[in-house]
């Protein structure tokens, strides 16, 4: 079990590294002059200080090479210091620390929302024997996909904070500004949870101590709660890294469309205003919050399916997708 | 082909789904055919009407008819959509394609390169790209492809270990028949049914993730109508035009539905074909 876990731990830690990596080749060596970039924006059109463009090289250590400006930052990440803002001049992670609890609200209560949605719906379309029941069911998650989380929320925004007043239409302020964002976000997730669950219960079923069971005298609900919820939802939860990822992208959406201040709001300013430091502290942390959540089913994987640990000693199958 | 037909018979939905697609692909290759109305110019007069016989989506705050806006948008989110998936799809299956023909190390440094595209939330991957190389529709098609590369890589990869040791890749090699002769002619053609499945599926999270961003402001500057922008654009009109947004959007949503319910039909012909 041991090494289990640090196998896992240390394979958290180089996820992250080439995360970091990815991110600076992206934001540092695909435009052919960052510091013009960032310069351009912060100015907005005003002549650029040659002063100020010499400074930002020495910053971020353009003056050097590739190899040694990397170095440099990297060591700057390590101590947990992520850079400045361009347009804005603060500290990347004060930024993002104090963005984080709006977002982590937003997207913990859509999690759940979408956990709860979706498992109802595979559940009760994998119970069922009513086949225009479970059509009907597994029709909404392909539903779901499609539907644009933008265009949703607009949508609700329109009926429930224009047309019939029921909730605030912007603002961060108490639980009633909460309630379309989260539903807004949770729907997308909703269904991928859906699918996949479903996906897993229907093979669970067709398993031979399905059978087992029904022949030993139990019900239909007892086989689905007892044998197959527990081999069948073994998939959905080892995607549950890439969900709370996938949220935290959605939030960027959903964030901008209730006007709401947090993680993916910061990213849309980031973008818009070209702030690589800001634009690569995000993808980081997003990364990180990846990377933990992945560890975290890792961790718990063993104690749903045994048979991981068994096997940990062969291959390694990863939590993404 | 004949099979094709038996299952849009026995499948309506995907017929109907069909139907969608390609009156959404003759908007965007000859948008002239399904409206009259200019896209870009409006009359100030008919601003923010309702749908009706004379604008079926009803006008925007400039008086522009937004179905004409929607049909000449198409062509600009499409195209993107498909370049989105084009890069993806050649990147992908290079990477997947090397990685599962060389094996090794080359493999090894190859896939973990892929995990780390995909510990990257996609839609932030796309946003890291879009502000390294500017905003631009070309620019959120490359980058929303470039978030897809790695999903493409794993299952080019795993057809090619599928395909690598059978029987005809063997005898061409004996036969004398040189790396790159077995890797294009023999492994790749057969290793491509899925990849191929796989970009029809992907198709729809482009359009929506090409959508989005274009909706955030990264993509065709006004006023060029674009499928998320346009979304966009009846933001500040909710209270008052209600199908500013609503309708362009519902077109995104039944194109992305439609093609998904394509998609999954393709992706179970090529599994039975095996």
């Amino acid at each position: 079990m041991l090494a289990y876990v640090l196998r896992r731990l240390a394979g958290a830690v180089a996820v992250l590294w080439a995360a970091f990596t990815v991110s600076y080749l992206i934001l540092y060596l695909l435009p052919s002059d960052p510091v013009a970039i960032m310069l351009d924006q912060g100015a907005g059109g005003e002549r650029v200080d040659p002063e100020r463009v010499a400074e930002l090289r020495e910053r971020y250590g353009f003056d050097q090479g590739p190899l040694q400006q990397y170095v440099t930052l990297l060591g700057r990440t390590l101590t947990g210091d992520l850079g400045t803002s361009i347009s804005s001049g603060a500290p990347v992670s004060g930024l993002i620390a104090d963005a984080f609890p709006e977002t982590a609200k937003l997207a913990g209560l859509a999690l759940a929302l979408a956990l709860v949605a979706g498992v109802g719906i595979a559940l009760l379309a994998s119970w069922t024997r009513a086949a225009w029941l479970r059509d009907l069911l597994l029709a909404l998650p392909p539903l779901g996909v499609a539907v644009p989380g933008f265009w949703v929320g607009l949508v609700l925004l329109h009926l429930f904070s224009f047309t019939w007043f029921v909730f605030p239409a912007v603002g961060n302020e108490g639980f009633a500004s909460l309630v379309l964002p989260t539903v807004t976000l949770a729907i997308g997730l909703a269904a991928v949870v859906a699918q996949v669950l479903s996906q897993g219960l229907r093979e669970a079923w067709r398993a031979p101590y399905v059978e087992t069971a029904f022949a030993k005298g139990s019900g239909r609900a007892r086989v689905l709660g007892a044998h197959v919820v527990r081999n069948g939802s073994l998939p959905t939860v080892t995607v549950l890294g890439v969900l709370v990822g996938n949220l935290l992208g959605g939030t960027v959406v959903v964030e901008t469309v209730f006007s709401r201040q947090g993680f993916g709001r910061l990213v849309e300013n980031a973008v818009t205003t070209q702030d690589i430091p800001v634009v690569q502290g995000l993808v980081v942390v997003a990364a990180a919050v990846f990377v933990l959540t992945s560890l975290l089913v890792d961790l718990v994987h063993p104690l749903l399916d045994p048979r991981v640990l068994a096997g940990a000693h062969g291959r390694t199958g990863g939590g993404a997708r | 082909m004949t099979r094709g037909l038996a299952l849009l018979r026995t499948r309506p939905a995907a017929l109907v789904a069909l139907v969608i697609v390609v009156l959404v692909l003759a908007w965007a290759l000859v948008p002239g055919l399904f409206t009259g109305q200019d896209p870009i110019t409006g009359v100030p007069a008919d601003k923010l009407q309702a749908p009706g016989a004379a604008h079926w989506f009803g006008t925007d705050h400039l008086g522009r008819d937004l179905f004409s806006r929607t049909v000449h948008g198409t062509s600009l989110s499409v195209r993107a959509a498909l370049l989105a998936i084009g890069v993806a799809l050649v990147a992908g299956s290079g990477v997947g394609l090397l990685a599962g023909f060389l094996g090794g190390p080359v493999d090894d440094a190859l896939m973990r390169a892929t995990d780390v595209l995909l510990a990257i939330p996609g839609l932030l991957l796309s946003l890291a790209v879009v502000t390294a190389l500017g905003f631009g529709t070309v620019k959120v098609a490359i980058a929303v492809g470039v978030a897809s590369v790695a999903t493409f890589a794993r299952v080019m990869r795993s057809q090619v270990l599928r395909v690598r040791h059978a029987t005809y890749v063997e005898a061409a090699r004996l036969a004398g028949a040189g790396r790159g002769a077995v890797l294009l002619r023999h492994v790749l053609p057969n290793a491509a049914g899925p990849v191929l499945a796989l970009a029809a599926v992907e198709l729809g999270a482009v359009i929506l993730a090409v959508s989005a961003l274009s909706f955030l402001g990264y993509g065709a500057t006004p006023p060029t109508p674009e499928w998320g922008s346009l979304v966009a654009e009846g933001r500040d009109y909710l209270a008052v035009a209600w199908w500013y947004s609503t309708l362009p959007g519902l077109v995104i949503a039944l194109f992305v539905l439609a093609v998904g319910v394509l998609g999954r039909a393709l992706t179970r012909e090529t599994r039975t074909d095996r």
